[in-house]
C-alpha cells in the first residue's frame, strides 16, 4: 500500500506535526517505499504465532507502595519553555 | 607524556594507579587532543574545565577504589547528565538541562571516572551515519568525506581520534556495533536488561541497549563491568549477578561450538566481507573453537520488522516532545497549533519520517495487519537464536555489509540507508548481547569488524572470543591525526 497525501495529512494529524505541501509530497514518496519494504513481512504465515510481548524471560519485579521521592516541582519546571509560578504555561483552551 | 591519550582504558587506569601519571596529565592529553578536533566535529558540549577540576581533585584525594579511578570519559548526548546539556543531536532538546543524572553514567562516576564532554549522534539515535544529527556531520577519522557510522557516530569517532579514553554508547538496531565496526574500534550492545535504561533519552524501549565502546577487547570488559547492573528505577533491568567481565577475560575458548548461519551470506555481499568472514571462522578454528553451520531462518524478515517495531516505539516515546514541559516551543494561535509548529521545527526529517510510521502502523485498521504482524515475526526470529542456541555457544557474522561510506551517499535513500543494520538487528529484536570487534581492512584501507552474538547475559563468551579474534587479526590503525 502507498501511503497518499490524504493519509499522510491524516497521520500527521495524529502525531501533531504540521508538514506544508511541498514537504508532503516528498515525504508521501519515502514514506511509501518504506510501507513497501515492511509489507516483505506479508509473505510470511503467522497465523499459528503468538505475538512477541516481552523479550526477557522474566516477571518484571513489583516494589512497595510507598513514596521515595517528591518536592521536586522546581526541578520539573526548570526547563519549561513558559511557566508562571508553580504551573505550566500554554496557550489559552478555553474561551 | 604526550602519548597518554594512545593508550588503552587498561593502561590508563593502572598507569595512574602505579601513579606513572596522573589523572590531571591525563584529563589534559585528552582535551589537548579534543580542542585541535573540530574538524570531526564530535563534540555537541565541552566539560573540560569542569574535568581538570575533577581531575585536580581527584589528584589530591587519590581514591583508586573504582574500576576507572581517575579517567576523564565522553559519553554520547544521548545520556542525561545532571546540570549539563543533553541534546539527544535534536534541535528540539538543544537547551535542555537535566536536573538528574542517567543510571549508566551514574555508574561511570561511581567508578571514579569523571565527564569531558557529550558526544554527536543522530537524532534521537536515529541513523546509521550521524547525518541527521541537529549539530552537523560527524567526520570519520579514515577520510574527511567518510561517515563514522551512527548513530553512536561522534562516540565512535572521538574514540578512534584518541579524544577519549573510552566511551558509552546506546544501540537499538546496531548504533554502537556499526560505528565500531567503520572506525575500527570494539563496540558491545549487551543483553537487554543488563543496563539500566534510566535517564537515557528514549527511542525504541524495547530495543535500547546503552554499552561499552573502546580501543580493545580487556578495555570493554572493564566497563561493561562498571556500567551493568539492576536497577529499581527500570523496571525491565534484571537482577542477577554482573559478572567480573576483565578479570574473567581469557582467549582460552578450546571447545566452543561458534555457529556460522548461512542466511547473512546476504546478495551482493562484497567478497571482501566475505573473505573476512572465513578470515574470522580460521582465527577461531585456530583457538581451537569448533565451527559449525546454522540456521536462522527468518533473518530475512529482521529489518521490515525492526522498521516497524523501532518507529512505533518511537512515535509513542517521541510523543512527550510538545513544546510545554522542556525543549523547543514555537508559536501557536491555540494550544494544538503550538504543537504542531513546535513538533515540525524542533524534529528533523528522519524523525519526522519514524514518528509518522510508527503513528501509521499503529492506527486504526493497520495495527493487526503491520504492528502485530511483527511482533509476531520478531517471535519466529527470536526462536530462531533460541533453536541455534541449542547447538552453538555464540555465532559469528560479518558486522556490517560494507565498510564506511561517503557523506550524502545515502541520505536521500532512507531504505539503504537502513540495509546498513541487516546483520545487526537481529540481537536488538532478540535481546541477545552482541559485539563487533575489528578485524581486518578492505581494499580502501577501511576498517571492517566481525561480529560475535550470545546467549542471553553471556557477555563473557564472547568477550572472551572477541579476544582470540583480536588477538589473530592484530587490527592496527593506520591513520594519521589529520584533522589537528
Amino acid at each position: 500500500m502507498s501511503i497518499d497525501k490524504k493519509t499522510l495529512k491524516h497521520i500527521s494529524k495524529l502525531a501533531r506535526i504540521s508538514l506544508d505541501e511541498k514537504k508532503i509530497a516528498s515525504l508521501s514518496k519515502d514514506l511509501s517505499s518504506i510501507v513497501k519494504f515492511i509489507e516483505k513481512l506479508n509473505k510470511l504465515n503467522t497465523d499459528q504465532t503468538k505475538p512477541l510481548t516481552s523479550i526477557i524471560n522474566a516477571s518484571l519485579k513489583s516494589r512497595n507502595d510507598e513514596v521515595k521521592d517528591g518536592k521536586i516541582r522546581d526541578q520539573i519546571l526548570k526547563n519549561s519553555p513558559e511557566k508562571n509560578e508553580e504551573f505550566f504555561v500554554v496557550p489559552k483552551v478555553i474561551e | 607524556m604526550s602519548n597518554i591519550s594512545e593508550f588503552t582504558l587498561c593502561k590508563i587506569v593502572s598507569g595512574i594507579k602505579k601513579k606513572d601519571f596522573t589523572s590531571e596529565e591525563v584529563t589534559e592529553s585528552f582535551i589537548k587532543n579534543s580542542k585541535k578536533s573540530k574538524k570531526l566535529n564530535v563534540y555537541i558540549t565541552n566539560c573540560f574545565d569542569e574535568a581538570i577540576s575533577s581531575a585536580k581533585k581527584f589528584d589530591k584525594r587519590g581514591d583508586f577504589k573504582g574500576l576507572l579511578s581517575g579517567v576523564p570519559i565522553a559519553v554520547k548526548d544521548l545520556f542525561c547528565t545532571k546540570n549539563v546539556k543533553t541534546t539527544a543531536g535534536s534541535k528540539i532538546l538543544h537547551n535542555f538541562i537535566p536536573t538528574y543524572e542517567s543510571t549508566v553514567t551514574n555508574n561511570l562516576w561511581s567508578h571514579g571516572a569523571f565527564l569531558l564532554g557529550k558526544l554527536n549522534c543522530d537524532e534521537f539515535a536515529m541513523g546509521s551515519s550521524n547525518e541527521t544529527s541537529f549539530f552537523g556531520n560527524v567526520i570519520n577519522p579514515y577520510g574527511e568525506k567518510l561517515v563514522p557510522g551512527g548513530s553512536s557516530g561522534g562516540s565512535a569517532s572521538a574514540l578512534a581520534a584518541d579524544l577519549t579514553p573510552a566511551t558509552i554508547g546506546t544501540d537499538t538496531g546496531g548504533s554502537i556495533r556499526q560505528p565500531a565496526s567503520f572506525t575500527g574500534t570494539v563496540g558491545l550492545k549487551p543483553t537487554y536488561g543488563r543496563c539500566s535504561r534510566w535517564g537515557i533519552v528514549a527511542f525504541a524501549s524495547s530495543l535500547d541497549q546503552a554499552g561499552p565502546m573502546t580501543k580493545n577487547v580487556q578495555d570493554c570488559a572493564l566497563l561493561l563491568e562498571a556500567i551493568s547492573g539492576y536497577d529499581p528505577k527500570d523496571s525491565t533491568s534484571i537482577d542477577t549477578k554482573v559478572e567480573n567481565y576483565s578479570s574473567q577475560l581469557t582467549e582460552k575458548v578450546k571447545g566452543l561450538k561458534i555457529g556460522i548461519p548461512k542466511e547473512y551470506r546476504v546478495d551482493n555481499m562484497p567478497n571482501e566481507i566475505d573473505n573476512l568472514w572465513r578470515k574470522g571462522i580460521d582465527y577461531l578454528k585456530d583457538a581451537g573453537a569448533i565451527i559449525k553451520n546454522i540456521s536462522l531462518p527468518h533473518t530475512m524478515y529482521a529489518l521490515a520488522t525492526y522498521y516497524i517495531v523501532a518507529p512505533a516505539e518511537a512515535s509513542s516515546n517521541l510523543a512527550r516532545y510538545d513544546g510545554v514541559k522542556y525543549g523547543h516551543r514555537a508559536k501557536g494561535n491555540n494550544l494544538t497549533e503550538m504543537y504542531e509548529n513546535t513538533r515540525s521545527e524542533g524534529f528533523g526529517d528522519e524523525v519526522k519520517r519514524r514518528i509518522l510510521i510508527g503513528t501509521y502502523v499503529l492506527s486504526s485498521g493497520y495495527y493487526d495487519a503491520y504492528y502485530l504482524k511483527a511482533q509476531k515475526v520478531r517471535q519466529l526470529i527470536k526462536s530462531d537464536f533460541n533453536k541455534a542456541f541449542n547447538d552453538v555457544d555464540a555465532i559469528l557474522t560479518p558486522s556490517t555489509p560494507t565498510s564506511a561510506f561517503k557523506i550524502g551517499d545515502k541520505k536521500d535513500d532512507p531504505i539503504s540507508m537502513y540495509l546498513n543494520d541487516i546483520f545487526t538487528v537481529p540481537a536488538n529484536l532478540s535481546g541477545l548481547p552482541a559485539i563487533s570487534v575489528p578485524a581486518g581492512y578492505d581494499k580502501n584501507n577501511l576498517p571492517l569488524g566481525l561480529q560475535l552474538i550470545g546467549k542471553a547475559f553471556d557477555e563473557q563468551t564472547i568477550l572472551n572470543l572477541s579476544l582470540a579474534i583480536e588477538k589473530r587479526a592484530n587490527f592496527k590503525k593506520n591513520f594519521k591525526a589529520w584533522w589537528s
